[in-house]
């Protein structure tokens, strides 16, 4: 097959109609999605969703229709854990390099093509392109009562690709599992992946992401995670690497009794742009979500974070927490934050809040007046502010990792 | 060792030194002390190389290098070590870290091999040990919930782990208590000797009952107005700043 | 004490015999009115520009506006939702017929006179707001009344003008000072600045003009005050404050409508423009009829107001009690353009039955060091929406800069709601932001403890909630505090839950 080249919405849709006859599953909603996105288009920053992340450089990019390339460079880019893997490369699940638990199910999504009732393409313009070219994905379920442990799930993209997976966790009633999702990858790609979480009554979710795509690369992942009474989603996501990402992140707090984390951090330079975007939905009474979020921006780079708490009427006693802190570590970044309440009920604790600004001068002064060099001093200085953030990754392994990959960032960029 | 001479400085265009020339000799202990806002603590951030102040005239020596052309870790590295009036809170900081990186940095800069986390923990302990303090303390935040004096003792300690030639003491003893005070002193006084030297800032003569200065100045309108012996301290403990400032001027 | 629910059910019955009577100011006055023909057209905007006998320059720059507005949408951004507005069924122009401006308030039509009476608003110099309980030695206020499309009566002129005060109707100061007019209209917002900023360019009919010169501290409090009557009238109210170097002036608004099935469109627009070390402090406490228990009728109330911290140390303080209109869509802003200037904007929105508030703030840091604060406290009660939101942009030159941002919000009941939008942009790394919101509800102990002390549910809610909102009320001058406070308790009657 030859390598083709396109660009742009029309590329995407020129793309749907080369691949249309080849898709797994259900072909109506996959037209439904293009008629969609015909009529949508990429999101612009006049949707108000968008305001502060403009696709126009994915928009004008090309991908190629490429054969997927040796990924074993990326592969030993891997943290070396002692824990079963999952690997999915450029969007397709590799059964030969996963090595998974033997009470886990896993199907790849072109076997077992389901498009899940969460994501809404009519919502989220980049959930309708997914939901238009998904090719692969995996589906992982943790069956009842089991304690699944500590998951490697890698994401490698070898070319400059376009690739939008499905994915879907599915832990059933009392189920725990701890998952660490690594994004790595090498040229200019764009990677799309659209995941739905269901979490059963009582289960546990343990959910890191190490996001650190190639640095021409274009990150736009879409999640939704369903909470279930008395379940907990804990996750974080460290984005670091791309060009330009955004992580949405959609949590429903469906059952009474749920606890949602979504703390995030974003290390940023050059000319990067990430976007942390969280939408949570207390829909059931007695919820509690807890939001950390840091920027630490240097170069000059962007950092956006938008976080909507919505509390559904009828949530009473819902708790809900967010707050955001971002450091400017330059004079030409940049940082737009939109924190949001959006609330019906009225017996709810619900606050947020958020502080911007630089390097603290006097702990700064304090540090090198006993001899700690300044760059050192700021490098000390930032990872303490991240790691309140850090912290709260409640599974040791995964939490070394992101603390590996911070470290290693601030080797390689000190800002 | 430190050589002040003509020392004007400035904040926000404000002069606050105003000529200051001092000079302590190598194993001496001189105490400078001064009515509020006299200048004491903007000649302590000034030998420190704190941002903010301009110095407009004068020089600073130490060891013969000039003090002021030097960054401020480059100070600590040549010995220079600043006892703050109010230690700063590092949150996310761990003490342990905090002080190794910079025993560390200062071993880097004189050419010595670096201590490794063993290493470091052996010396750290035997430290706290003599000056009767918690192993909890390397396990906390940097200053972040101590208490006043576990601030000033935490200053001790680094003191201790840093071994400089020169410690500054900005009025190291404001809101502490006789013991804590008593810990701060012994602190000091452990490192005197022939190759240490202290210029201690104070208000009050209450710390001098406990670091025998050599020499006392005393500070107002930001120049030196008189020195002396250790009787200098108790004359202004009898009679007070007023009457010797109006004498001075 | 009783379970909530007996309380809820209890007081619910209040809330509806309540609201019914709690707006006072919904009648009419029966007068007779020149009235612009319906719809909009150019020939309406030339219309309005030669009954207010405008310069052609004024009329050039409607037409450009006319022409600008033509071309956008309506913003559909805020949290508010309303059928759409019948541009073309609306009066642009309704006005008392009166033989050509009256000399002196002798000449003013008795029944205008009864009206502004009744509201308790001064048109008789010397004599002091009136219904005010509470303010021991009253001050003086100079009063701009306009009534749907023209300013009836302004008082103490000449007492003001002796400090070199300017303070008259907009379209008398279109033809007395042309040269300021010019200069500064448009100048803060500008002609296509949003929808409905550009219709009232187009169709703004009369408000209030000052100008305080340099130097001078305005002598007494100026205050306007607005009043919709006809029916099928929108009003397009313009306001232009120019403070010069070291100026100060404190400038009041208050407005009310008749009681009416139908919506009426309020678009304002006001402009300040503050020079070095000057100051104006802007305060407004409205009261537009909200509607009706069931959300029929009130006024829909687009307003943009602006003010440019032009000079160096200047500042702009926003004060505003919004407890009225059907629909509030409002942002009251700040520009620091200059080094050193400030920012405050202090408000109180309550929202009851089926009113929907959208308001805020914007805080744009040109300048260096400039400082804003920002203070909001929502109160949501019945069925009612309440949202504030609110833009810090720190520019890249704003070295320095710094904001805080209060916003509380207080739920009463059950089926309301209340939502928080702050959107904050840095691009200096020496600014500090800083920006904390909490939703609460009032506390149960809290009632208790009151109830237990021997207050009634009402009283204890109207003490809790002038608590809340204490940050804001004391910002207000004094005779407007009163009023606010009171306000605040009418329109929450029987609202406990």
């Amino acid at each position: 097959m030859s390598v083709l080249t396109y660009s742009g919405i029309e590329g995407f849709f020129a793309r749907f109609a080369a691949l249309r006859p080849h898709l797994p599953g259900d072909v109506a909603a996959r037209d439904r999605a293009a008629a969609i996105l015909r009529v949508q288009g990429l999101p612009s920053i006049r949707d108000e969703a968008w305001k502060y992340t403009n696709l126009r450089p994915v928009a004008q990019a090309s991908f190629q229709s490429a054969a997927t390339a040796d990924p074993s460079a990326l592969l030993a880019r891997l943290p070396q854990l002692n824990a079963p893997r999952l690997v999915m490369v450029d969007g397709h699940y590799l059964a030969t390099l996963s090595t998974l638990p033997p009470q886990v199910k896993c199907l790849p999504f072109a076997a077992a093509p389901k498009f899940g009732t969460l994501a809404n393409p009519a919502c989220e313009p980049m959930v309708a392109l997914n939901t238009m070219l998904a090719e692969d994905g995996f589906s992982l379920t943790i069956p009842a009562n089991i304690d699944a442990g500590l998951i490697v799930i890698a994401h490698l993209t070898t070319a400059a690709r376009s690739t939008h997976p499905r994915h879907a966790i599915t832990l059933e009633e009392g189920a725990r599992a701890s998952l660490l999702e690594i994004y790595l990858g090498e040229g200019a790609y764009l990677h799309n992946p659209v995941t739905e979480i269901h979490i059963g009554e009582g289960a546990n979710l343990t959910h890191a992401r190490l996001q650190d795509e190639a640095e021409e690369g274009f990150h736009l992942g879409t999640i939704y995670a369903r909470i279930a009474a008395h379940s907990i989603y804990d996750s974080f996501s460290l984005n670091i690497g791309a060009r330009l990402s955004r992580t949405e992140l959609h949590a429903s707090l469906a059952g009474a009794h749920a606890t949602a984390h979504l703390n995030a951090a974003q290390i940023l330079t050059g000319v990067q742009h990430a976007d942390f975007t969280t939408i949570v939905s207390h829909d059931a009474p007695h919820g509690a979500s807890r939001q950390t979020v840091k920027n630490a921006l240097a170069g000059r780079s962007r950092g956006v974070f938008q976080g909507k708490i919505h509390v559904a009427r009828g949530a009473q006693k819902t708790d809900g927490y967010q707050m955001n802190q971002a450091l400017l570590l330059s004079p030409d970044a940049e940082i737009d934050s939109k924190p949001q309440l959006e609330i019906y009920a009225d017996d709810v604790k619900c606050s947020h809040g958020a502080t911007i600004g630089e390097l603290d001068a006097d702990q700064l002064f304090y540090l090198r007046s006993r001899g700690v060099p300044e760059s050192q001093a700021r490098g000390m200085l930032v990872r303490a502010f991240l790691s309140d953030a850090i912290d709260m990754v409640a599974n040791g392994a995964s939490r070394a990792v992101l603390e590996t990959a911070v470290e290693l960032w601030w080797q390689r960029h000190p800002a | 060792m430190l050589h002040i001479e003509n020392l004007a400085a400035e904040i926000d265009g404000k002069l606050i030194l105003n000529g200051i020339s001092l000079t302590v000799p190598r194993g001496e202990v001189h105490a400078i002390m001064g009515p509020n806002g006299s200048g004491k603590s903007t000649l302590a951030y000034v030998l420190s190389g704190r941002d903010g102040y301009t110095v407009t005239g004068g020089t600073a020596t130490f060891n013969g290098q000039d003090l002021l052309a030097m960054e401020p870790e480059a100070r600590a590295a040549a010995g220079l070590f600043l006892a703050f009036q109010y230690p700063v809170e590092l949150p996310g900081v761990g003490n342990a870290n905090f002080l190794r990186t910079a025993r560390n940095a200062q071993h880097r800069l004189r050419g010595e091999p670096e201590l490794d986390a063993v290493q470091f923990l052996k010396l750290a302990r035997a430290e706290l040990k003599k000056l009767s303090m918690s192993d909890d303390m390397l396990r906390r935040n940097v200053n972040v919930g101590f208490s006043g004096g576990e601030k000033k003792r935490n200053e001790v300690l680094q003191m201790a782990i840093l071994r400089p030639e020169f410690a500054l003491l900005d009025e190291t003893d404001s809101g502490l208590d006789i013991d804590a005070l008593k810990i701060v002193a012994e602190g000091v006084n452990a490192l005197r000797g022939p190759n240490f030297s202290a210029l201690v800032i104070t208000h009050y003569q209450r710390l001098l009952d406990y670091i025998a200065p050599d020499c006392v100045h005393v500070l107002a309108g930001g120049r030196i107005i008189r020195s002396g012996g250790p009787e200098l301290a108790l004359e202004l403990e009898a009679n007070g700043y007023v009457g010797m400032v109006a004498d001075a001027a | 004490m009783p379970p909530l629910n007996d309380i809820n059910s209890e007081t619910l019955g209040t809330v509806e015999a309540l609201t019914q009577s709690g707006y006072k100011y919904g009648f009419t006055t029966d007068i007779e009115m020149d009235l612009a023909p319906l719809g909009l057209n150019e020939d309406i905007v030339r219309l309005i520009s030669a009954r207010k006998n405008e310069p052609q320059w004024m009329l050039d720059w409607r037409l450009k506006a006319f022409a600008l507005w033509q071309t956008m949408t309506e913003p559909n951004w805020a949290q508010i939702g309303y059928p759409p507005i019948d541009y073309q069924g609306i009066h642009y122009y309704a006005a008392p017929v009166k033989k050509a401006g009256p000399k002196s308030l002798d000449e003013v039509d008795p029944e205008l006179l009864r009206t502004y009476e009744k509201l308790g608003i001064p048109l008789r110099e010397r004599a002091i707001l009136a219904g005010v309980e509470g303010a021991d030695q009253p001050s003086q206020i100079a009063v701009d009344a306009v009534f749907d499309s023209v300013s009836v009566a302004t008082t103490f002129r000449e007492t003001l003008s002796k400090s070199g005060v300017i303070f008259c109707p907009i379209s008398e100061a279109v033809r007395d000072h042309p040269d300021l007019v010019k200069q500064y209209l448009g100048s803060v917002v500008p002609q296509g600045d949003n929808y409905f900023a550009a219709l009232n360019c187009a169709v703004f009919t009369d408000g209030s003009f000052v100008y305080i010169p340099k130097g001078v501290r305005c002598p007494m409090e100026l205050s306007t005050y607005f009043r919709i009557n006809a029916r099928n009238t929108g009003q397009f109210e313009r306001t232009l404050i120019i403070a010069e170097a070291g100026a100060y002036v404190s400038y009041l608004e208050g407005c009310t409508a008749p009681q009416r099935d139908e919506n009426q469109l309020h678009a304002a627009v006001v402009e300040l423009v503050v020079m070095d070390d000057a100051q104006i402090k802007y305060s407004t406490v409205q009261n537009w009829y909200p509607g009706d228990a069931d959300g029929k009728g009130g006024i829909y109330n687009f307003v943009t107001k602006r003010g440019a911290c032009r000079g160096a140390r200047s500042k702009i303080s926003w004060t505003q009690v919004e407890t009225g209109s059907a629909i509030t869509w409002k942002y009251p802003s700040c520009v620091l353009e200059g080094d050193d200037s400030v920012g405050e904007f202090y408000s109180v929105a309550v929202t009851n039955n089926r009113q929907q508030a959208d308001t805020g703030t914007k805080m744009i840091h040109v300048g260096r060091n400039t400082k804003s604060t920002i203070v909001s406290k929502g109160i949501s009660a019945g069925y009612s929406n309440n949202t504030y939101r609110g833009l810090v942009r720190i520019t890249q030159r704003a070295k320095g800069a710094r904001n805080h941002t209060q916003c509380d919000s207080l739920l009463i009941g059950e089926h309301c709601g209340a939502h928080t939008v702050p959107y904050i942009e840095s691009r200096n790394p020496t600014a500090k932001v800083e920006h904390e919101a909490t939703t609460s509800k009032i506390a149960e102990d809290q009632l208790f403890y009151c109830r237990q002390r021997g207050l009634s549910q009402e009283d204890a809610v109207g003490l809790i909630v002038n608590g809340f909102c204490k940050d804001v009320l004391k910002e207000l001058p004094m005779e407007f505090a009163v009023e606010a406070q009171k306000l605040l308790a009418v329109s929450l009657e029987g609202s406990v839950g």
